[in-house]
């Protein structure tokens, strides 16, 4: 389903929707910030993860620069979570399948409290807990240990299963790389997540088009895409991955769907708000030097 | 009674029957192969608690993770091969690195699979199993072991290999066996040698003891039911007190029981060893018994290594 086909009736993101409560207390289970907010809060992410990548002289900044709104919309609309106490039972699970966005995952969680925002300097060093890709053994907040592409859908039906046995009211998102989809294990997960009817567990698709070879409808095609997942069973909604009104209204939505999973198909560019990195498939793995960290933090002031 | 041949994976699906009655975050998952691994029973049972994954081992891992990860205690099941063969990258990451409490239970081990021919014959999994950091590995040699063994997993946390052969064997054990993780289990004393070995290959193990006993070689015979850790304190006292060590596995030579016991002896009491295992070569279709003996895994095999290993001792 396209966002242009949802009606009205769902609550728009706006400073209305936002109490003062929220903002206070450390172990908030949502924060519902304004679109402005989390506007604020996508571009300090997005310096983040140039200051982080620069500075450790490696890492993934574009795909990581790619989902930002997604995960910023998650984190600060969508997610019951407490920064406070990252093994909370009923915690709303977030699980990055696209282990090498670790940079922005980390930036969040920072960002949420989870741990000091300084600690992000840390990224990648010996000893770091910000390990090169997400450890769930090191990071508070970090669900999965990931890495290596296609795991992450398989591990958020366990999730999703133990939630739906223990009659808990958790919800489980997972977000992965469109290129990531071209692992059989994603489509080995699409068919089982509906299989068993799992409407707690939404996928999100960071859909910007790019691996590290190219574009995807060049290396590997993966269209018609949003048909595929609804061909699996799945209730799609395909939405402007940068806009975070529309994704806020997306995950209300799924929120609604019963009897299926949902997959949010989020259409974002590689490398966003930098301009020499977007749509440029180089800063997949590649961290910028000092030179484009001071252009790139300076386009993001 | 011992000698009365029993299957380890009909005792391996009752087992978890019980273990489900016992406790409710016990969860099971299969990938279309319940009605071999034997998984069924405790589909039958709970079948809210029962997840078939289709003939997706990949996907069935990666779910017992997330499954653990939110507190359940997951036994999942499918053929040696497949497990192994197909799932060694999701096993690393997805269960090994995170150290989360799955236990996979492999059927159809080794060659003893038989007919199936060499694409169904798991001859590796341990030796990839046991590359995994932080996983407990156990081979029973009985059913009594297996139910055993089967109660201890899913009483500790962490992840666990357990390898079950299709064929039934003969008890080794009487009901009043108590397997002890991480212990060598002492099936005959002796002071010539020490026969070491794990699963279908601990009856053999025995015979051929018996056997050598006749000439005149009184050899001490170690079940290893544990391969990982492994009992080093055992391993280091064999070859202390009996100078030379053969070892009897269902598996390659490289990188099962031989190889783990050689890196033991090597570093702490170097002696001669002559390892009874397949020699890097696949198998083929056949009956369980003329595989093995084509492949050189039987009692006969394990009392000419003696008479060798002998032959080199110090003293």
């Amino acid at each position: 389903m396209l966002l242009s086909e949802m009606g009205n009736s769902l609550p728009k993101a706006s400073a209305d929707n936002v109490s003062a409560e929220a903002f206070s207390s450390p172990v908030a289970e949502t924060r519902k910030l304004s679109v402005k907010e989390m506007e604020a809060i996508a571009k300090r992410l997005r310096r983040h993860i140039i200051s982080m990548t620069g500075r450790a002289g490696s890492g993934h900044p574009g795909g990581s620069l790619s989902a930002v709104e997604i995960v910023t919309a998650l984190y600060f609309w969508v997610l019951k979570h407490k920064p406070s106490d990252s093994c909370w039972s009923d915690r709303d699970r977030f699980i990055l399948s696209k282990g090498h966005a670790a940079p922005l995952l980390y930036a969040t969680l920072a960002e949420c409290g989870y741990f000091p925002v300084d600690e992000l300097t840390s990224l990648r060093r010996f000893n770091t807990r910000l390990q090169g890709h997400t450890d769930c053994l090191l990071t508070p907040g970090v669900e999965m240990t990931a890495g290596t592409l296609g795991q992450g859908l398989s591990f958020a039906i366990g999730a999703a299963l133990a939630g739906r046995l223990d009659s808990r009211k958790y919800r489980v998102y997972v977000l992965l790389g469109d290129g990531e989809c071209d692992e059989g294990q994603v489509w080995e997960g699409a068919m089982a997540a509906a299989h068993f009817k799992l409407d707690n567990l939404v996928v999100i698709v960071d859909n910007n088009g790019q691996q590290i070879d190219g574009w995807n409808r060049e290396v590997m095609n993966l269209e018609p895409f949003a048909k595929k997942w609804q061909a699996f069973g799945w209730r799609v909604i395909e939405v402007d991955g940068h806009d975070l009104a529309q994704l806020t209204q997306a995950f209300d939505r799924a929120k609604l769907v019963k009897g299926q999973p949902v997959a949010i198909i989020a259409h974002t560019i590689k490398g966003k708000g930098v301009s020499f990195m977007e749509n440029n498939p180089d800063f997949h793995g590649k961290a910028p030097n000092a030179e484009e960290v001071e252009i790139a933090l300076k386009e993001l002031e | 009674m011992p000698g009365q041949e029993v299957s380890l994976r009909e005792t391996y699906g009752k087992t978890l029957v019980e273990l489900g009655k016992e406790n409710s975050d016990i969860v099971v998952l299969d990938a279309d192969l319940s009605r071999s691994t034997m998984t069924c029973f405790f589909a039958r049972e709970f079948p809210n608690r029962f997840f078939d994954c289709g003939i997706a081992e990949q996907n069935m891992v990666g779910i017992a993770a997330g499954l653990a990860a939110s507190g359940k205690i997951p036994f999942a099941s499918t053929f040696a091969v497949f497990v192994l063969g197909r799932c060694f990258d999701q096993i690393r990451m997805s269960i090994a690195q995170p150290g989360f409490n799955v236990k996979l239970v492999a059927t159809h081990c080794g060659i003893s699979v038989g007919e199936d021919g060499a694409s169904h014959q798991s001859i590796e999994d341990l030796s990839l199993v046991g590359s995994l950091p932080g996983f407990t590995v156990i081979v029973p040699a009985d059913a009594i072991e297996t139910a055993q063994a089967v109660r201890v997993a899913a009483a500790t946390r962490g992840p666990f290999y357990i390898r079950l052969p299709r064929p039934k064997l003969p008890l080794v054990y009487n009901e009043d066996y108590r397997f002890n993780l991480g212990k060598a289990v002492t099936m005959r004393s002796g002071k010539r040698a020490t026969i070491m070995a794990i699963g279908t290959m601990v009856t053999a193990a025995v015979e051929a003891a018996n056997n050598l006993a006749r000439e005149g070689i009184d050899c001490r015979v170690l079940n290893m039911p544990t391969l990982k850790p492994v009992d080093e304190v055992s391993v280091i006292k064999a070859a202390t007190e009996t100078g030379a060590i053969v070892t009897a596995e269902e598996h390659l030579e490289h990188g099962g029981l031989g190889s783990i016991i050689a890196r033991v002896v090597a570093r702490h009491r170097p002696v001669p060893m002559e390892m009874v295992a397949i020699k890097d070569t696949y198998a083929q279709s056949g009956k369980p018994a003329e595989l093995l003996q084509r492949y050189g895994l039987t009692a006969k095999d394990i009392e000419q290594a003696v008479r060798e290993v002998i032959k080199r001792k110090e003293w």
